[in-house]
C-alpha cells in the first residue's frame, strides 16, 4: 500500500485511491464541485486543487491517483489562494440570486464560497446570461446557474444510460442542453436536481415551495416499487413536501426513481379521510367509525369463514397484513393471499419469490437471463445497477420478451415462453453461456410468474438456474422481480391461502360464482373482476381509487408517510418506513384499524401497541428479526412442469402510473403526457 | 548561418516538385529499409542521442518521448498520431512542409511509427488547410503505390498504414489530448493527465503525438547521425528549425536556420529586416501568440533557443515571430489575443473559461484606457489564477501573452488609463 504524507501526516492508503480520497482518509477537507464519487473524474471545476512536491503546478487531487512517497499538502496559503481564485471565477458568471434559488440553503457553491471565497468580488463587467433550457416537466433550468461541473451529464450517460444530456458550445458559451431541448427520457432523470451543485437544475414541481430549513426530515423506504430504496421524507406541517433518495449502498445506491421522488403530490389528491359506509340509495355516504365497524359486523353475522375473503394489494404493510391475516384466521377464514396480480410463486418456498442474488450481487454476477420483465420500469434503481454491472465489462445479457431499450446492451431471444423452454433443456445457445459462468443470474419478472402458465415458467426458470449452476455455494443466482413492496413481506408473514383456502384466481372465482360473500380488500386495487359488486366489500386503504369504487363500506387508511411500518423488499430485506406527518382526518394507521375491528368482531386480536404486532411478525417468520438484514433463502422444490407458451408481455404500461398515489399524482399525469408522449395532439377537450 | 549543406527542408518553398520523384531526388526514401533495420531500440537512442526537441511548442526530447512508450506490443495496438493542426497564430511551417515535403513526413512517420511498435500513424491535420490535405494525401497515395508504406513498408515486412485525417479548426484541438479526442469522434476537450498518452491515447490505445516538424526531421538525423544534428547550435537546443517571421518586417518568410541563432540576425538575414530599420522595432512575439512579448531592448541580443527565451521569461514555442514595429498598438495586439483565446477556450474547465473572458474584457478597455490604474495588477493577478491551474495549456498560453505586456509595457498601459482619465475629466 502506498504511503502518502498529507499536510505532513504520513497514511497508509490503498492503491488505486486518488488524492483527494486519501485527503478525506486522513480526515482533510478538500471543496469540489464537479467530482463525484459515483460518476466518471472530469477534473473541470478545478476546485479540488492541492499543491504536491516534485510537481511544478498544483494538482486537481480527484483526478490525481495516489503514488507512493507522494507529499500533499492543503493547507498551504498557496492552497487558499488557487481555491479563492477558483470561486471568484465561478462566482463571476454566477448570478448572485441565492434569496430567490430553490437552492439556496443547500447549494455547494454557497457553502463552499462561505468556506474558502474572497469577502468581496472584483468582477466589474457584465455578466454572461444563459437561456434556460427545456428539460422535461421535472426538471427546472435556470441555465445562468450553470458551473459545467457536468455532473448531470456523466450521470445521465453513465448510471442512467441516456444521451439525452451534453455540453455544447465552448469557452463562456458553453450550454448544458438536452437534445432538441426534449424530456430526459429516463426514469430515474430527477437524480441530476441532486447532482447538481448549484441552483441550475432544480425541482420543478417543488419550486418555490419550502426551504431546506424549513422541513422535518423522516427518513423512510420507498414503496412505489419493491427495490425498497431508502428516502428522507421532507415534511412541513401536515404536507410531505418532497422526496429525496438516502444513501444504502447494497439497495439504491443513492439514486432514486422519478416516480419515487414525485409522486407525493399524490398523497393530497383523492384522499379516503373520513370512513364511507353505502347507504341504501346504494351511494357511498359519510359515517363514523362506529357506524363503518357496525355495518361491517352486520354484514359479516352468519357468514361462514370459507365465505369470506382478504385480499392485501400491492402498498400494504407488514403489520396490517399480519392483523388482517390474524382477524381473518380468527374468523375461521383461510381465504387469505398477498398476490393481486395472480402471482404463481411458492408462498412455502421463500427463494422462489425473492431476488436472491440482492441487488449489490448483481456487480458479481457475469451472466444474465432477463425472463419476461422490464426492470426498467419495474425497477429503475435496480436497472441502473444491471447497467452499472454491463459497464464492468464482460456481462453478457439476454432476455425474453418483447424488445424494448433497457439501457444497456440486450441479446434478444425472442418473445416467447418456448425460447424459454429451450434454454431448459439445453438447446439453445445461450444455455451454453449460463453454464459456463461462474455466477449467472436469471430473473424473472412478476408479469412472467403471474401468467395463467406462471408456475411452469417459475418451473423452467428452476431448471435453468439448477442446470447452469446457478445455485451453488454462497450465490444464488435466481431472482423474482417483484414489483410491489408489499409483496415479499406479506408471503414471508403467511399472507397466502391457508388449509383448503383460495387463492387470488380462487377468490376472484368465488366471487363470481357468489360463493364468496365477504371481501376485505387492503390497499387492494387492481383486482382484475368485474364482479366485485356481487360480495360485500370492505375496502380499507388511502386512495379512492379502484377498490374504493367498489367498496360497501370503506376504513380510511394511512400512506407510507404516514405511519411506521415495516417492508420487505424484493430482495427479502426487513425495513421500516417511518411516520413523517399523520393521516389525513380521520384516517388512522393500517393496523390499529384492523385491531378496532376484531373487537367489534368479537375476535379481539392479542395486540394492543405496535411492539406487540411487531413481535407477532416475528414469531410469524423469524425474518422479521434483523431490520435492514437478508436473510439467505433455503433453496427448495417449486414451480410446475407443465409446457408454456405465449409471448411475454410487459405488466407495466406506464411508468409513472401503476398505484393509487402515481394515479392521483398530477406530476405523474404531467410525466406520463409529455414523456411518454401522451401529449402529442392534445385538444382543449383533454382537460 | 545554417550552412546549405546542414539544411533538411530543401524544398521548403516548394521549387522542386514536391512527389516522389522529386522528393527522391532530394535524398528521401534513400535506402530507408536501412534505417528501420537498426532496430527499435537504436532509432530510439539515436533520436535521443540527437537531442532533437519536440518543435511543436513545449520542447520536449522527442526520442524520450518514443521511449516512453510501452516496450513490447501487448494486446492493444501502438499509434504514431501526427500533430498537424498548427492552430498556433503566426506560425506556419507544417503546412509548408505538408505542401512541399510530403514525403519527409511519410517517411518520418514510418520510422517513428516502426521505432514504437505502431502499425498505423493518423496524421491530424488543421481543416482549413484544404491544399495541405489535398497535397498529403497525394504523396500518401504515390508511397502506397510505390511500396514505400503499406503491408510491406520499403520491403521491411512492416505493415503501416498512413491515414490523413481532418480536424475541424479549432484551436484547442492542437492540444494532443483533445486532438486525440477530436480524432476519435469527440469533442475537442483536453484530457486529465495522467494517464499519459503513451498509456492510454487513442482509443485507449499507447499512442505518441508529434509535431509534424519533429516526424518530417526523424529520417535526415537518422542518415547523417546523431552527431552530425548535435553538432548544429548551442547545448541543450541543437538542430535546425523552421522560423516563421511575420509583423512589420520586409520580408515575412519561413526560414530553416540553426537553432539558438540571434533573433536580430535572423531577422536582418532572411527577413529583410524590420520595416524602418531595427531601430523602428518596438516588440517581438517570438514564439507565437502564447509566449510573452518581449520589448527591444531585449530583442536585441536574445537568441533564439529553448534555453535563452526562457530566460528573458519568453520561450520558443512554435518558432513564429511576429515582429512589432513602432506603430504598433501593442496594447491592441495583446487585447486581439486575448480575445483569441476566449474565443478558442474550450469551456472545460472553470479558470480557462472564466478566466479568458474576464481577461478578454478588461484588456479591451485598457485599449481605450477606459480603466483604473489599480486595475493593471487586478489583471496580473487574474492571469496568476489562471496560470497553471487548467486541465490543459490553453490557460498558461493566455495569461502569458497579457503578463509579459504588464512586465514590459506597464507605463504605456498606465498612460493610456490617465489620457482617458484627463479625456473624461475635460470633458465634464
Amino acid at each position: 500500500m502506498p504511503k502518502i504524507t498529507i499536510d505532513g501526516e504520513e497514511l497508509e492508503v490503498e492503491a488505486g485511491m486518488t488524492v483527494l480520497q486519501a485527503c478525506e482518509q486522513a480526515g482533510k477537507e478538500v471543496p469540489r464541485f464537479c467530482y463525484h464519487d459515483r460518476l466518471s473524474i472530469a477534473g473541470n471545476c478545478r476546485m479540488c486543487l492541492v499543491q504536491m512536491e516534485r510537481s511544478p503546478k498544483p494538482v486537481a487531487s480527484c483526478a490525481m491517483p495516489v503514488g507512493d512517497g507522494m507529499v500533499v499538502y492543503t493547507d498551504t496559503p498557496e492552497v487558499k489562494k488557487m481555491r479563492q481564485g477558483v470561486m471568484e471565477f465561478l462566482l463571476i458568471n454566477h448570478p448572485l440570486d441565492c434569496p430567490i434559488c430553490d437552492q439556496g440553503g443547500e447549494c455547494d457553491l454557497q457553502d463552499q464560497a462561505m468556506a474558502y471565497g474572497m469577502d468581496h468580488g472584483r468582477y466589474k463587467e457584465n455578466k454572461r446570461a444563459v437561456e434556460d433550457k427545456y428539460m422535461g416537466p421535472l426538471i427546472k433550468t435556470i441555465m445562468t446557474r450553470c458551473i459545467h461541473c457536468t455532473r448531470c451529464v456523466r450521470f445521465s450517460t453513465e448510471v442512467a444510460g441516456v444521451t439525452d444530456m451534453g455540453l455544447i458550445g465552448r469557452g463562456e458559451n458553453a450550454e448544458i442542453v438536452t437534445y432538441l431541448d426534449q424530456a430526459v427520457s429516463s426514469e430515474l432523470s430527477a437524480n441530476v436536481i441532486d447532482l447538481c451543485p448549484v441552483g441550475a437544475l432544480t425541482s420543478k414541481p417543488y419550486a418555490f415551495m419550502a426551504r431546506p430549513w424549513e422541513l422535518k426530515k423522516t427518513e423512510s423506504v420507498d414503496v412505489s416499487d419493491a427495490q425498497g430504496c431508502a428516502i428522507r421524507v421532507d415534511s412541513r406541517g401536515p404536507e410531505v413536501m418532497r422526496v429525496l433518495p438516502r444513501l444504502n449502498e447494497d439497495v439504491n445506491e443513492e439514486w432514486i426513481s422519478d416516480k419515487a421522488r414525485y409522486w407525493v403530490d399524490g398523497l393530497k389528491r383523492q384522499r379516503l379521510d373520513r370512513p364511507y359506509v353505502r347507504g341504501k340509495n346504494g351511494k357511498l355516504a359519510p359515517a363514523t367509525w362506529n357506524e363503518a365497524f357496525a355495518a361491517i359486523a352486520k354484514a359479516t353475522k352468519g357468514v361462514s369463514g370459507s365465505e369470506m375473503a382478504a385480499i392485501a394489494g400491492d402498498m400494504a404493510d407488514c403489520e396490517s397484513m399480519l392483523a388482517l391475516k390474524d382477524l381473518m384466521t380468527a374468523l375461521g377464514s383461510a381465504n387469505i393471499d398477498c398476490r393481486q396480480d395472480g402471482s404463481k410463486v411458492d408462498p412455502t418456498v421463500r427463494a422462489s419469490y425473492t431476488f436472491n442474488s440482492t441487488i449489490a450481487g448483481i456487480e458479481d454476477a457475469d451472466a444474465l437471463l432477463i425472463v419476461g420483465a422490464n426492470p426498467r420500469w419495474e425497477a429503475a434503481v435496480l436497472n441502473a445497477r444491471i447497467r452499472k454491472r454491463h459497464l464492468m465489462g464482460k456481462f453478457p445479457i439476454a432476455a425474453i420478451g418483447p424488445a424494448i431499450d433497457l439501457s444497456y446492451p440486450v441479446d434478444w431471444l425472442g418473445e416467447g415462453a418456448d425460447v424459454l423452454a429451450e434454454i431448459a433443456n439445453g438447446s439453445h445457445p445461450f444455455a451454453e453461456v449460463l453454464k459456463t459462468a461462474e455466477k449467472p443470474m436469471i430473473i424473472v419478472g412478476s408479469g412472467a410468474a403471474a401468467r395463467p402458465d406462471g408456475a411452469s415458467v417459475l418451473g423452467l426458470a428452476r431448471q435453468i438456474a439448477e442446470a447452469s449452476g446457478a445455485v451453488s455455494g454462497d450465490w444464488n443466482g435466481f431472482n423474482v422481480l417483484q414489483r410491489a413492496a408489499s409483496r415479499v413481506g406479506g408471503l414471508d408473514l403467511g399472507f397466502a391461502p391457508g388449509e383448503g383456502g383460495l387463492d387470488t384466481a380462487g377468490i376472484l372465482d368465488g366471487v363470481t360464482s357468489g360463493s364468496i360473500k365477504v371481501l376485505y380488500l387492503l390497499g387492494a386495487d387492481e383486482i382484475a373482476s368485474k364482479d366485485l359488486d356481487k360480495p360485500f366489500v370492505i375496502y380499507q386503504g388511502h386512495h379512492g381509487d379502484a377498490g374504493a369504487h367498489v367498496a360497501d363500506v370503506i376504513l380510511p387508511g394511512a400512506a407510507y408517510t404516514e405511519k411506521d411500518a415495516t417492508y420487505v423488499n424484493l430482495e427479502g430485506r426487513v425495513q421500516r418506513g417511518q411516520l413523517a406527518v399523520f393521516p389525513p382526518g380521520e384516517a388512522r394507521e393500517d393496523w390499529k384499524i384492523v385491531r378496532a375491528l376484531s373487537d367489534v368482531l368479537g375476535q379481539t386480536l392479542p395486540y394492543s401497541t405496535l411492539a406487540e404486532v411487531r413481535q407477532g411478525l416475528v414469531k410469524a417468520n423469524p425474518v422479521f428479526q434483523g431490520i435492514d438484514d437478508i436473510q439467505a433463502a433455503e433453496w427448495g422444490e417449486f414451480g410446475a412442469t407443465g409446457g408454456v407458451s405465449g409471448a411475454f408481455t410487459y405488466p407495466v404500461a406506464n411508468f409513472y402510473m401503476t398505484d393509487p398515489i402515481s394515479r392521483a399524482s398530477a406530476t405523474m399525469a404531467e410525466c406520463t403526457d409529455e414523456i411518454l408522449g401522451g401529449g402529442e395532439g392534445k385538444t382543449g377537450t383533454d382537460g | 548561418m545554417l550552412a546549405d549543406k546542414d539544411r533538411i527542408f530543401t524544398n521548403i518553398y516548394g521549387f522542386d516538385s514536391p512527389w516522389l520523384d522529386g522528393a527522391k531526388a532530394r535524398g528521401d526514401w534513400d535506402n530507408t529499409k536501412k534505417l528501420i533495420e537498426m532496430g527499435r531500440d537504436k532509432i530510439v537512442d539515436e533520436m535521443k542521442e540527437s537531442g532533437l526537441r519536440g518543435r511543436g511548442g513545449a520542447g520536449f526530447p522527442t526520442g524520450v518521448k518514443w521511449s516512453f512508450m510501452p516496450k513490447e506490443i501487448g494486446d492493444r495496438p501502438h499509434y504514431l498520431v501526427i500533430n498537424a493542426d498548427e492552430g498556433e497564430p503566426g506560425t506556419c511551417k507544417d503546412r509548408e512542409i505538408m505542401r512541399s515535403e510530403p514525403h519527409k513526413l511519410i517517411e518520418g512517420a514510418l520510422v517513428a511509427s516502426f521505432a514504437m511498435g505502431a502499425h498505423a500513424a493518423y496524421c491530424y491535420v488543421r481543416g482549413e488547410f484544404h491544399h495541405e490535405i489535398a497535397s498529403l494525401q497525394k504523396a500518401v497515395d504515390e508511397a502506397y503505390e510505390a511500396g514505400l508504406i503499406g503491408d510491406d513498408a520499403c520491403g521491411t515486412g512492416w505493415k503501416f498504414d498512413f491515414y490523413v485525417h481532418s480536424g475541424a479548426g479549432a484551436y484547442i484541438c492542437g492540444e494532443e489530448t483533445s486532438l486525440i479526442e477530436s480524432l476519435e469522434g469527440k469533442k475537442g476537450q483536453p484530457r486529465l493527465k495522467p494517464p499519459f498518452p503513451a498509456g492510454v491515447g487513442v482509443w485507449g490505445c499507447p499512442t505518441t503525438v508529434n509535431n509534424v516538424e519533429s516526424i518530417a526531421v526523424a529520417p535526415t538525423i537518422l542518415r547523417r547521425g546523431a552527431d552530425w544534428f548535435s553538432g548544429i547550435g548551442r547545448p541543450n537546443n541543437v538542430g535546425t528549425k523552421l522560423f516563421n517571421i511575420s509583423g512589420h518586417v520586409n520580408q515575412p518568410c519561413t526560414v530553416e536556420e540553426e537553432m539558438g541563432i540571434p533573433l536580430k540576425e535572423l531577422i536582418e538575414k532572411h527577413a529583410g529586416g524590420v520595416r524602418g530599420g531595427w531601430d523602428n522595432l518596438l516588440a517581438i512575439i517570438p514564439g507565437g501568440a502564447s509566449v510573452p512579448i518581449l520589448p527591444k531592448s531585449i530583442c536585441d541580443t536574445v537568441l533564439m533557443d529553448f534555453d535563452s527565451l526562457r530566460e528573458v521569461r519568453s520561450g520558443l514555442g512554435t518558432a513564429a515571430i511576429m515582429v512589432m514595429d513602432q506603430s504598433t498598438d501593442v496594447i491592441k495586439a495583446i487585447a486581439r489575443l486575448s480575445a483569441f483565446y476566449k474565443h478558442e477556450s474550450c469551456g472545460q474547465c472553470t479558470p480557462c473559461r472564466e478566466g479568458t473572458g474576464w481577461m478578454s474584457r478588461v484588456m479591451q478597455r485598457m485599449v481605450t484606457g477606459n480603466a483604473h490604474v489599480d486595475e493593471i495588477d487586478t489583471l496580473e493577478e487574474v492571469t496568476r489564477q489562471v496560470e497553471g491551474h487548467t486541465i490543459c495549456a490553453l490557460g498558461d498560453a493566455a495569461a502569458w501573452p497579457i503578463q509579459g505586456l504588464i512586465r514590459h509595457f506597464r507605463p504605456e498601459m498606465e498612460k493610456r488609463i490617465l489620457d482617458f482619465q484627463a479625456r473624461s475629466q475635460a470633458a465634464e
